[in-house]
């Protein structure tokens, strides 16, 4: 049982990340896992460019929480969080969560979970350039009403 | 002291990244601090009607009834927006 936690501006290679992940347990049946990528569309406008600030020490912070929250709910083995942040272009990968248990229903429960949680809990900022100029993203009822879900 | 951070586009609006402050005795939690910081002149009178303004005090997120002493670490932010 080990997590992997990270925040930096580098890429990653999401085929080694999954290797890594699945390497940890025998036991592991199942990996879930979710990609999000920078569009190049939002609101209707083009999107250039985007850059991505966040919260030195309680990220990280958030995101143990928030694993350690998933793991109190789902019998899962290994979990993976990297988050990108700085300058980004279009096609580029953000973020990836990725989440091993014994069965995929587990997995794929623990890893929406995550996601839902760290859209609405993990101190990350999205700026984003277009045509008519660079502007903060709106928070997104979806993305409240998405983790709203898992309330008990 | 208590150090005061700024994030995001509230960062951008009041021109600050962030501050330490000397807490005045007066003030005990984030509602008091809040009222505090928008005494200020400019930007600073707004912050308290910042639409879904987001405090966290030592890095853990709190609302504006949380008790404030010496040495805590503050941080206002808008909502979250990454993933």
């Amino acid at each position: 049982m080990a997590d992997t936690i990270r925040v930096q501006t580098a890429d990653f290679d999401v085929g080694e990340e999954l290797a890594s992940l699945t390497a940890r347990d025998a036991r592991a049946g199942a990996v879930a896992s979710f990609l999000g990528l920078v569009r190049d569309i939002n609101e209707g406008n083009g999107v250039s460019e985007m850059s991505l600030e966040h919260y030195p020490g309680m990220t990280e912070k958030a995101l143990a929480g928030i694993v350690a929250e998933a793991r109190g709910r789902w019998d899962i083995y290994d979990v993976t969080v990297i988050h990108r942040i700085g300058c980004l272009l279009p096609k580029d990968r953000i973020v990836l969560v990725a989440v091993s248990s014994a069965h995929r229903g587990e997995a794929f429960a623990a890893c929406e979970f995550i996601m839902d949680y760290l859209k609405t809990r993990a101190p990350f900022w999205k700026r984003e350039v277009t045509p008519d100029g660079a502007r903060w993203v709106d928070a997104r009822e979806s993305d409240s009403t998405a983790a709203l879900r898992w309330e008990k | 002291m208590i150090k005061i951070l700024y994030f995001a586009s509230l960062r951008e609006k009041l021109g600050s990244g962030g501050e330490s402050l000397e807490l005045p005795d007066e003030v005990s939690d984030l509602a008091g601090l809040l009222a505090l910081l928008s005494a200020r002149d400019g930007e600073w009178r707004s912050l308290a009607a910042v639409k879904n303004l987001k405090m966290a005090v030592n890095q853990e997120i709190a609302d504006a009834s949380a008790r404030i002493c010496d040495g805590d670490e503050i941080a206002f932010f808008p909502p979250v927006t990454g993933g």
